[in-house]
This record gives structure tokens, C-alpha cells and sequence, in this order.
């Protein structure tokens, strides 16, 4: 297009001005690429979920636990797979402000839970030590723990002093999966338990049931939760993802707050340059005067303005997203270690955040267009301004 | 000579919040090809809009306005868009270039609508530029000009198409003495040497007298008081 020149030349007319608008869409757009990554992040625990995990918790609360007899009676239910069990450990590793998972677990919860990758050798290790655990990838990255360490917690569910010895690191299999968890054996618990508290032993936090079919998930629950009616632990059974789910529902309104924000920061935006294309728009009322007498058309007047809004929009958009990355990487490393398991920026956060730009470029434009070409030649002559 | 532009009764008013506001009235006119005619008249008389109509970027209320053959009241807007980039050249009193264009171009823009290439282009410019004597200015931007050197500009980029008609309101309205006598000595020369059809809008009688052909425009009403006609 030969108005290709005249579109850069516009748009460095006021070079103060453009460049505060470039550096406000830019702003938004880290903005906007910041929110919606937490608030993906969030949302990709639940997704991580798998479909054919259910899992089983006391009826009251999840933080009371159930009886470890439970187990046998869960598997006599027809569809059941396989069942894991697990403890929250609770426990403080060096620092308060170190958060990640530290949990008690059936070495069948490996196998419930094959997203855990962890090389044989290592696990046949694990298996063959009392206070072996195997760690998060991740973890054992940011605290930089290795095969072999010696790991400290200082309890506080379950009091004491617990060293475990480093015999696996487990890596993610897919980009969604927790690599942070800290996983060691039930039977060392419990076992302990059963010295210094005998009430306590003999107890699991919750099982993770894998059944055959995900379509029966609501069947099965009905009939594991129908074995423990009116004992004295009754059960709750809900799929992975609601459970999951309902774990983070606290949050629900600080990210649906997120969600809402994210957008109206585009809403801002779009009135930043609106405002700019209007006001550029309202100097060059003669010159588009003069560009229609010469002859040229609605489509060269519409390029001329829209290629400029889009030129601003896409130069602010390009700037917020190549500075976004380094960014997310500093706010990763402000946040509490290990707060958010897995702290990247998703395509579908860049595929939104390039659709509200060129959406932003677009809409900015339209009332400078519709004022372009609906002024008469000789009202555009007679404008001053 | 054949007329090259005949307006046959035209009326023209403006509305302002359904009140009409009548400017010109039941109007009659002829151009002979080649003739320079000036056009004067107090403020408020109607000659910018006159001009407008016929140099077709005003419409008229009534009558009919034709030129070279063309009723160009009946053409559409697109075309009537089409028509004036090959038949007719604009100069006005605060000569509108596009200030972030240089001469060059602020000159090359009608182009951009023709089918010429890049180097025809280039020439048809500098042949342009040439005639109004800013050979050596092509890459001057518009404030680094004079409003003398402004309004040659203008005047090329005015004739770069080679149209038929060229249409002037108050060309001179804006400049110094010596200037606008330059201003009126090209004009002259556009008229005589390349026989093309000027119509100026003036209020200086000096500028009127170097036109071939004088009309007076009063309340709507148009008299003769030149030398033909
Ligand atoms: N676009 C318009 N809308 C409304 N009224 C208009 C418009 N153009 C001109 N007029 C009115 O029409 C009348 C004639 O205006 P015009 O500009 O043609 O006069 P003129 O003879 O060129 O005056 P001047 O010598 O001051 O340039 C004026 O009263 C003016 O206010
Ligand atoms: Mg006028």
C-alpha cells in the first residue's frame, strides 16, 4: 500500500503523545498478561485433575482422617481400579515461607498417580528404605536437594523432629502436573504414630481411588460413600476435579475479581487510544478534507486511520508482551517459594492478550472513521481546529 | 471556443436546524476552454461555494452543472470522486498540504490514484516541480518553505494530473505582494503556455486584473463587469 509511509509518518507526528500511548497499552498488556497468569495457573490445578480419580474424604471435613480399614471394604466396590492413600504431613522445611506439599503416601500412590515420573532404580531405593522420600523436580531445583541429601521437617500436625533421606526425584509428566510435592512413606508415619500416639495411628488423610471407567465416576462414589453410612467416619466421594476444586473455592472470588480486572484493563486501554486516534483524527479534519478532494476513497481514509490505531495498538502490545516474560519470572521469584507450583505464561494467555490488541487497534478507530467519512468536503474545509 | 463549463440555473443552500439559508439563486454561468476567469464579490457572497459546486466537491440544490460534457450533479459520489482526480486541480488560500509530506509527496499524492509505476511518477513530480520553479526544494517539508514556496506546491500538485480545469480560491489571500505576484505570473503562464482553464476566487483587485475575464457575485447574483462576457 503506497499511504504505508504516511501511516508511520502519522503516527510519529506527536511523539510524546504516541509514545505515552504505546507505553500505556504496553503496561496493560504486562498487566493483562500477569492476571490472566495467575489466574490460568489457578485454574490449571483443576485441570490437572484427572478424570478417573476419585477421591474419597471424610464426610465432615477433609481434615479429619478415616479409618486405614477403609481400604479393603473400597476395593470390594465393582469399578475400583486401584486405591492410594495419603496423609497431609503439614511440617515446616528451614523457613516458614518454604511451601510445598510434604504428605504421607502408600507406594500405591505412584501408582494412582502416573503423572509422577520416577526412574525404577530410584523407587526400588525408596522402597527399600523406612524414611526414604522422593521429591518434586521442581523442589529439589529451587532448594537444590539431591539424591542422597538428608531432608529435615519440624512437625506440627504430627510433633517432632523427622528426617527423611532423598531416594527419588520424581519428574513432571505433563506441563500441568505439581513437580513440588515432597512424598514419603505412610508406614514410617504411622508406624511412629503408633509408638507416641497409638489414637492416631491406623488412620489415612484420604484415598485416591482409580476407577475403570470415568463415566461411572458418580455411581462408584454413591456406593463407596453408601459402605460407611452411619458409622462413625462416614465418607464423602467426589471426582479429583471437584475436589480439587473445592479445595481452591476460597480463592474463587479473589480470581473471579482477577478475571474481571483483566479485562476491564482492556476497557482502559481501548479508551487510552481511542481517545488518541480522536484527537489525531480531530487535527487532520482539513487534511482528510484535502485527501477527498484529491479523490481518494472511504478505503484509503479507513486504512489511513485504522492502519495507525493498529500500528500504536501492535507497538504497545509487542513492547508489554517481550517485556512480560522477564517480569512473570521476577514476580515468580517475589512470591513464596514453590506458592505457585508451576508459573507459566499459557498460549492462550498471548493468543488473548494479541486478540485484545488488534481488537483495541480496531474499536479505537471506528469513531475517528465514521467522523472521517461522514464529514462533507466542505464542512472538513471549514473546520477549524 | 466551446464552453468547458456551463452551470444553467443553479441554486444552492445550506440548512442550519431546518432553516434554510439560500446562497445562490437561480444562477447561470459559462467558461470558454482557456479562459481565466476571476471571480470577485464581498464576503459572504457565495464565490467558495459556487467554486465548490463546480469544481464538484459541493452538490447543488438545483440546476445542473457540466463540465467538459460531464453533468457532474448527476454523478455519484465515488465517481464524482474519480472525475476530480483527472479533471480538476485545487488551489487554495492556506494552500493544505500535508505537513509530515515533503514537496515531493505532497505532489506525488494524486498520483498515488493513477496506474503510473514509481519512476513514472518521479518524473511526472519533477516535471511539475520544475514548472513552478521548486526543482531544487523537492525535499523540503512544507514548514521549512515559505508560504510563497507553500502555495507552488500546492499549484504542483494542483497540475500534476495534466486536468483540464483548474479551480483557486483566494490563492493570494495569504501572502505578501511580491509573492502573490509570482503566485498570479504562474498562473498566467499555466493558462497561456499549457491552455489550461483557471477559475480564481479573489477579493484583490490587482489579482483580477491579470485574469482574461472578470464576474462579479452579489447576493446570488452573478454580473459582468470584466472584459468579455
Ligand atoms: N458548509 C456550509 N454550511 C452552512 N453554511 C455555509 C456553508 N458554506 C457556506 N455557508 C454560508 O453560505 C454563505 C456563502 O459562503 P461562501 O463561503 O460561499 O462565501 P464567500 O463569498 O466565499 O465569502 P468569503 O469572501 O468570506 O470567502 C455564507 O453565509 C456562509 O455562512
Ligand atoms: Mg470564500
Amino acid at each position: 500500500m503506497k499511504l504505508l509511509k504516511l501511516i508511520f509518518k502519522n503516527s510519529l507526528r506527536h511523539k510524546l503523545r504516541s509514545s505515552l500511548t504505546i507505553i500505556g497499552i504496553a503496561i496493560a498488556i504486562i498487566a493483562f498478561g500477569l492476571l490472566r497468569t495467575v489466574v490460568t495457573v489457578w485454574n490449571s490445578g483443576v485441570d490437572a485433575a484427572s478424570a478417573n480419580r476419585l477421591i474419597t474424604r471424610q464426610a465432615v471435613s477433609f481434615i479429619f482422617p478415616l479409618p486405614a480399614s477403609y481400604r479393603a471394604k473400597i476395593a470390594s466396590v465393582p469399578g475400583v481400579k486401584e486405591i492410594g492413600a495419603a496423609n497431609w504431613f503439614g511440617g515446616v522445611y528451614k523457613d516458614k515461607s518454604n511451601f510445598f506439599a510434604h504428605m504421607a503416601v502408600d507406594d500405591n500412590y505412584f501408582v494412582v498417580y502416573p503423572e509422577f515420573i520416577v526412574p525404577k532404580d530410584e523407587m526400588e531405593e525408596y522402597k527399600k528404605n523406612r524414611n526414604a522420600c522422593i521429591i518434586g523436580s521442581q523442589t529439589a531445583k529451587q532448594y537444590n536437594i539431591k539424591l542422597g541429601d538428608q531432608v529435615v521437617l519440624e512437625g506440627d500436625i504430627y510433633p517432632g523432629r523427622w528426617e527423611f533421606n532423598v531416594k527419588g526425584i520424581y519428574t513432571p509428566r505433563d506441563q500441568n502436573t505439581d513437580a513440588t510435592q515432597m512424598l514419603f512413606h505412610y508406614e514410617y508415619l504411622n508406624e511412629t504414630m503408633l509408638q507416641q500416639s497409638p489414637g492416631r495411628a491406623n488412620s489415612v488423610g484420604w484415598y485416591i481411588v482409580q476407577i475403570e471407567d470415568p463415566n461411572n465416576s458418580a455411581s462408584v462414589s454413591k456406593q463407596i460413600d453408601a459402605l460407611f453410612m452411619n458409622s462413625t467416619a462416614e465418607t464423602k466421594t467426589e471426582t479429583e476435579k471437584a475436589f480439587t476444586q473445592g479445595f481452591i473455592s476460597a480463592s474463587g472470588a479473589i480470581i473471579t475479581s482477577m478475571n474481571f480486572m483483566s479485562f476491564a484493563i482492556i476497557g482502559i486501554i481501548m479508551l487510552v487510544l481511542a481517545n488518541t486516534m480522536i484527537m489525531a483524527a480531530r487535527e487532520r479534519t482539513r487534511e482528510y478534507a484535502v485527501f477527498k478532494t484529491l479523490g481518494f476513497s472511504a478505503k484509503h481514509l479507513t486504512g489511513l486511520i485504522l492502519g495507525e490505531s493498529l500500528l500504536i495498538s501492535f507497538l504497545g502490545g509487542g513492547v508489554g508482551l517481550f517485556l512480560l516474560y522477564p517480569l512473570i519470572e521476577g514476580f515468580e521469584r517475589a512470591m513464596p517459594k514453590g506458592f505457585f507450583p508451576y508459573f507459566y505464561v499459557e498460549p492462550i494467555t498471548i493468543i488473548l492478550a494479541v486478540t485484545a490488541t488488534l481488537l483495541v487497534g480496531v474499536l479505537s478507530s471506528v469513531f475517528p472513521i465514521h467522523r472521517a467519512l461522514n464529514t462533507k468536503i466542505v464542512d472538513g474545509f471549514r473546520h477549524v481546529g | 471556443m466551446a464552453d468547458i463549463i456551463q452551470v444553467n440555473n443553479l441554486s444552492k443552500s445550506y440548512w442550519r436546524n431546518s432553516l434554510e439559508i439560500p446562497v445562490l439563486s437561480e444562477l447561470s454561468l459559462n467558461v470558454n476552454e482557456g479562459e481565466f476567469l476571476a471571480l470577485m464579490g464581498p464576503s459572504g457572497s457565495g464565490k467558495t461555494t459556487l467554486l465548490n459546486i463546480i469544481a464538484g466537491i459541493d452538490r447543488p440544490t438545483n440546476g445542473s452543472v457540466s463540465v467538459s460534457g460531464t453533468d457532474i450533479s448527476k454523478l455519484n459520489e465515488s465517481a464524482l470522486a474519480k472525475w476530480r482526480s483527472s479533471n480538476v486541480g485545487f488551489v487554495f488560500q492556506f494552500y493544505n498540504l500535508i505537513p509530515v509530506l515533503t514537496a515531493f509527496e505532497n505532489v506525488e499524492l494524486p498520483l498515488l490514484l493513477t496506474k503510473l509505476n514509481k519512476s513514472e511518477r518521479k518524473k511526472h513530480v519533477e516535471t511539475a516541480l520544475n514548472i513552478v520553479g521548486l526543482g531544487d526544494r523537492i525535499y523540503h517539508y512544507p514548514k521549512q518553505l515559505s508560504g510563497g514556496q507553500e502555495q507552488r506546491v500546492a499549484i504542483a500538485r494542483a497540475i500534476v494530473t495534466d486536468p483540464l480545469l483548474l479551480v483557486a480560491d483566494e490563492p493570494t489571500g495569504d501572502l505578501d505582494k511580491n509573492s502573490a505576484d509570482e503566485i498570479l505570473t504562474l498562473m498566467e503562464r499555466l493558462n497561456k503556455e499549457f491552455n489550461k482553464t483557471i477559475v480564481m476566487v479573489t477579493h484583490d483587485p490587482h489579482a483580477a486584473s491579470r485574469a482574461s475575464s472578470l464576474l462579479h457575485l452579489d447576493k446570488g447574483v452573478l454580473s459582468t463587469n470584466g472584459q468579455s462576457h
